[in-house]
């Protein structure tokens, strides 16, 4: 009897040890979500941050040419790329035949092959934050400069990068915590934003001459700034995150023949696109006073300067979108894309929208999907 | 039966009745420490259902280092381990969360208002008598309020000075050596103090280097392996403790201190496989106890304790943020708990405790938190020859202040529980049981005021539990088979208002609220068994089976509704088996974790692999005169599979450890 208890407790014990399968590369998801329609692109990328310390910052793409949306395709197609794509990503360009996307966590911006997202090399800058590009160079922003007056926090540089052999070329330092750049002329403009310093924010945009590059002056705009995007008449369009408490969220426009603040709007700003002589803005506010947040739609006439009346989103389909987090404007057919990241912990979803700001469709994307590149038809 | 009647007297974790500890009762001419003989011999506690126990011998088989490896064996737990000797190890009861598990050290609970976690790593098994598992709570009739304050406890008992052959003191080394460049001596002495009291010293030094390899591997893709870095400890402890009786009563006080620095290695991501991050903790904490029958039926219990805790963490990589955070608690507790026998079958319990909590941090902005906490406990108990029933009702009023920003309202609470055990057939040691509890967890410190992250509006987490199951224990004393047990319980619990961290505007920027509901089902089942072969050999064996099923409920609209929750598996199982001939020892115990998600939705992304880990121990006793040396070599991990926890820490693979003891 106790030989048999014994046997019979083994064989459950073995049921229970299911053996381990290989660890599989996560293959890519296919949804067909519209008809094909080649508008003057063949695609978009879309890049998801990952949550911090989870290594998933993961790259989908829009194939307009079939109509499919492919979740996650960067690992199968680099299966070889150790840790795969990287943590948090944090920007997407696409200049010439190359992909950049910058991995923030890992420290790198990512090279790939623009129509086949195949890895071509990285450029391995610490703390990276955004990109611009301007003949034939790469700009990249870093948090990570020498630490100069801060002892707690140091300073950001901009690295400019031979875009043929991914060299960095040349440095130059600018304010605190840097984030987005643009280029106006033969000026790079970068928001500076003072993070690390809280509650001694960075209140200025550097202007850096791209023939010396050096940073010829500093332009004080509002504390935290974040985005900024040049439109078509020479002026700057410079967001403002506040602090989080009293300071609210703002958007500021400069002059790029002045180099000075000509106007500023008290408008949340999260994240803007700009397409034609509209800027499609979102605004997510948030205060550790009250606890609530409020989230918002806008659109902004770049010719007047002025809020255009309404919502870029008409028919509800704000309503189910938990945390706004990207937004973009297809440049022929004018459809918009907007991005809600939800929990930042799951799944985001990806809307897009006519240019009457109607649901088109909807699909599931990586976790936080942020970041958006159009891929042009040759 | 000399050595049960010394089990039953050890303090905690008393009434063996179908628990795993019980089976393992050695045999009298082989074992040596049954001649021990406590001076001190606290009245038998009279529990109505028992918890998991791994005590003594058997805990010394399984060789664990810390606290953490040892629970681990015990049903319808998780532990979250980042890694390596000095990695956090947090434990998870039936999947309700680490801050719903109380710990408690010799009898008064460990306290941490900042974060609610005890890691349990930093607790080393040298020192330990036993550790115990309680789900609900400990359901003796006489305790403090506090012992009903959570979902579960987990009960650790440090050794109580023994004396034997007559000597009136103790004297023993431990050295540790093996992988991780581990260098782990301690001391510990034992001396009798006149006739009613004694005195126990306890010491020890821990350094790891803490280096280990890691791979990650993918079919048909990369294959890496990396050395695991930064993850090196320095810890130091020491702890004094006085025991004594009197009449009818007995009292017992401890001073501990543990001073420690570590790396903490961090997480393994694309572009970085090492981070430079410290940390410093020192602990120390005073805490009496006494007992005593006041009347024939009246009895009182007195605990009292205060503590001091510093943390200070460095994240010094120069291109991120550099944070050198300094944390400063303090706690001052005291209780009265009064039992009164109406008759002897029917017992009434009132127990009062006061605590009080104070954080300080250098943090900007910081709100400096004050808590005061008050916790009556009514209780009730009866105790029939097959009948056993306890209802508790535990009163919760806890106030808050604050120097800076706002404090949090003030909370009341009241919950009660239930526990039960029926033994339907008089000769037959089989039990139904069940209990019913409903409590809460407050929010921590860094739930409502960690500086950008904290929210002061939160309310309690709750949770109520029902459970219900059985345990059987069939002695069979002259046969080969010695002994067999078996217990299972199926339980169903519910945590509401669960307090998660929820995003605001960036994915930096978080803050706290009471959004989550997840329903947990589950079964957990522990079976056992002895043999004793040629009256030489003695074969033991344990397993533990666990399945829970928790799951999210708590929006429609999120595409994870009804998903198993994070880091949750759905099976889990333990065995451990030891082979004891003479002064030889061998042990193989055996870990299974299955397949679970790092992330709310379950899909291929989140997926994480199961792992199964063995260990395999041999020892042996040599005796020198009246010195007994004990040899232990040890292998974990031993089929080296590689595997992570907590996704981006990977685990250490095959290490090895050699022990040397020496008792005088």
């Amino acid at each position: 009897m106790q030989r048999t208890l014994l046997r019979l407790s083994f064989c459950l014990w073995m049921m229970t040890m299911a053996c381990r399968k290989g660890d599989h590369i996560v293959p890519p998801v296919v949804t067909p979500v519209d008809s094909a329609k080649v508008d003057g692109y063949l695609g978009f990328y879309l890049l998801n941050e990952g949550n911090m310390g989870s290594n998933k910052s993961t790259l989908d793409y829009y194939d307009y040419t079939t109509g499919n949306y492919v979740k996650n395709i960067y690992a199968t197609i680099n299966p070889n790329m150790v840790k795969e794509l990287g943590d948090v990503g944090n920007d997407i360009r696409i200049f010439g035949s190359k992909l950049y996307a910058v991995i923030n966590v890992s420290n790198k911006v990512e090279v790939m092959d623009a129509r086949t997202a195949k890895r071509i090399g990285q450029i391995n800058i610490p703390n990276c934050r955004y990109l611009a590009f301007a003949n034939g160079k790469a700009y990249v922003s870093s948090y990570a400069g020498p630490v100069v007056i801060d002892p707690h926090a140091p300073i950001g540089y901009v690295a400019e990068v031979d875009t043929a052999t991914l060299q960095v070329t040349r440095k130059v330092i600018v304010g605190y915590q840097p984030e987005e750049m643009a280029v106006v002329g033969n000026k790079l403009y970068v928001a500076n934003s003072g993070g690390y310093r809280a509650p001694n924010y960075d209140r200025t945009v550097s202007v850096i001459d791209l023939e010396t590059f050096t940073e010829i002056k500093k332009i004080e705009v509002a504390i935290n700034l974040h985005h900024v995007k040049a439109d078509r008449h020479g002026d700057l369009y410079v967001s403002s995150r506040g602090d989080y408490y009293t300071v609210q969220p703002s958007l500021h426009i400069i002059d790029t023949q002045t180099d000075r603040v000509k106007k500023s709007l008290p408008l949340a700003t999260s994240n803007l696109w700009m397409h034609g002589d509209t800027a499609y803005v979102y605004g997510s506010a948030f205060s550790y006073n009250t606890h609530e947040w409020t989230i918002s739609y806008n659109m902004l006439d770049l010719k007047t300067e002025t809020l255009l009346p309404g919502s870029f989103i008409t028919d509800g389909t704000d309503k189910q979108i938990k945390m706004p987090y990207g937004v973009a404007v297809h440049p022929v057919t004018g459809d918009i894309y907007v991005t809600d990241a939800r929990d930042y912990i799951s799944p985001g979803t990806l809307y897009c929208l006519d240019k009457q700001g109607r649901k088109k469709w909807s699909v599931t994307t990586g976790d936080i999907p942020a970041h958006f590149a159009f891929l042009p038809a040759p | 039966m000399k050595s049960l009647w010394k089990i039953r007297c050890t303090g905690a974790c008393l009434l063996l009745a179908g628990s795993a500890a019980a089976q393992e009762i050695p045999d009298s001419n082989r074992v040596r420490d049954l001649r021990e003989v406590r001076i001190f011999a606290p009245r038998p506690v009279r529990e109505i259902s028992p918890g998991q126990t791994l005590q003594g011998a058997q805990l010394q088989r399984l060789g664990a280092q810390s606290v953490a490896d040892a629970i681990r064996y015990f049903s319808g737990l998780q532990i979250k381990d980042y890694g390596g000797v000095g990695g956090l190890k947090t434990v998870d009861v039936r999947g309700m969360g680490t801050n719903h598990t109380a710990v408690f050290y010799d009898g008064i609970q460990l306290g941490n208002a900042q974060n609610g976690q005890i890691d349990l790593g930093k607790f080393s098994m040298d020192n330990m008598q036993a550790v115990s598992l309680y789900n609900g709570q400990k359901s003796n009739t006489f305790q403090p309020a506090k012992d009903y304050s959570a979902s579960a406890a987990i009960y650790l008992t440090p050794l109580r000075p023994e004396f034997r052959d007559g000597k009136n003191y103790l004297l023993k080394g431990i050295v540790k050596t093996g992988s991780f460049s581990l260098l782990n001596p301690a001391v510990l002495y034992h001396q009798k103090l006149g006739k009613r009291t004694a005195l126990s010293l306890n010491t020890e030094y821990v350094y790891a280097g803490g280096q280990y390899k890691f791979r990650y591997r993918k079919v048909n893709g990369y294959d890496t392996t990396a050395m695991r870095k930064n993850g090196d400890v320095n810890a130091f402890r020491a702890e004094a403790s006085l025991h004594g009786s009197m009449p009818s009563g007995d009292w017992s006080t401890r001073v501990y201190f543990y001073d420690s620095e570590r790396g903490l290695p961090g997480f393994v991501v694309n572009g970085v496989f090492g981070h430079t991050d410290r940390q410093w903790d020192r602990n120390f904490f005073w805490q009496g106890q006494f007992r005593k029958d006041i009347a024939k039926r009246y009895s009182v219990l007195v605990n009292a304790k205060y503590a001091n805790d510093y943390t200070r963490y460095v994240a010094s990589d120069p291109t991120w943020l550099l944070i050198d955070n300094t944390y400063r608690q303090q706690e001052a507790y005291v209780s009265v708990a009064q039992q009164y026998t109406i008759k002897p079958w029917w017992t009434a319990g009132l127990s009062a405790d006061y605590q009080y909590n104070l954080l300080n941090a250098s943090l900007k902005n910081f709100s400096y938190p004050r808590r005061h906490t008050v916790l009556g406990a009514l209780s009730s108990s009866v105790t029939l020859p097959r009948f056993n029933a306890q209802a508790a009702l535990l009163a919760t009023l806890m106030n808050e202040s604050v120097r800076l920003n706002s404090a949090s309202g003030p909370k009341r609470e009241l919950t009660p529980s239930l526990v039960l055990s029926w033994q339907p057939v008089k000769n037959e040691d089989f039990r139904l049981r069940g209990f019913y509890k409903n409590i809460f967890r407050m929010p921590t410190f860094n739930d409502l005021y960690y500086t950008e992250i904290g929210n002061s509006r939160l309310d309690p987490e709750y949770t109520i539990q029902y459970d219900a199951g059985f345990t059987w224990n069939r002695p069979r004393p002259g046969k080969v088979l010695e002994n067999i047990f078996l217990e299972a319980d199926a339980y169903y619990n519910e945590v509401t208002g669960k307090i998660v961290a929820m995003p605001t505007v960036s994915q930096f920027r978080w803050t706290m609220v009471n959004l989550g509901f997840v329903k947990i089902h589950g079964l957990d089942v522990r079976a056992g068994a002895t043999a004793l072969i040629c009256n030489q050999v003695r074969i033991a064996a344990r397993m533990s089976y666990t399945f829970q099923q928790a799951r999210d409920w708590t929006d429609p609209q999120d595409s994870f509704y009804g998903d198993q929750i994070v880091y949750l598996p759905r099976h889990a199982g333990s065995l451990i088996a030891s082979l004891d001939y003479g002064d030889w020892g061998l042990n193989y115990s055996q870990l299974y974790t299955g397949e679970r998600y790092n992330a709310k939705r379950n899909i291929p992304e989140n997926y994480m692999q199961p792992w199964y880990t063995s260990d395999l121990s041999l020892r042996r006793v040599v005796r020198v005169k009246k010195t007994e040396l004990t040899l232990t070599a040890q292998v974990n991990n031993l089929f080296n599979q590689f595997y992570d926890v907590v996704i981006s820490y990977p685990m250490p693979g095959r290490n090895y450890k050699a022990v040397l003891a020496v008792q005088l």
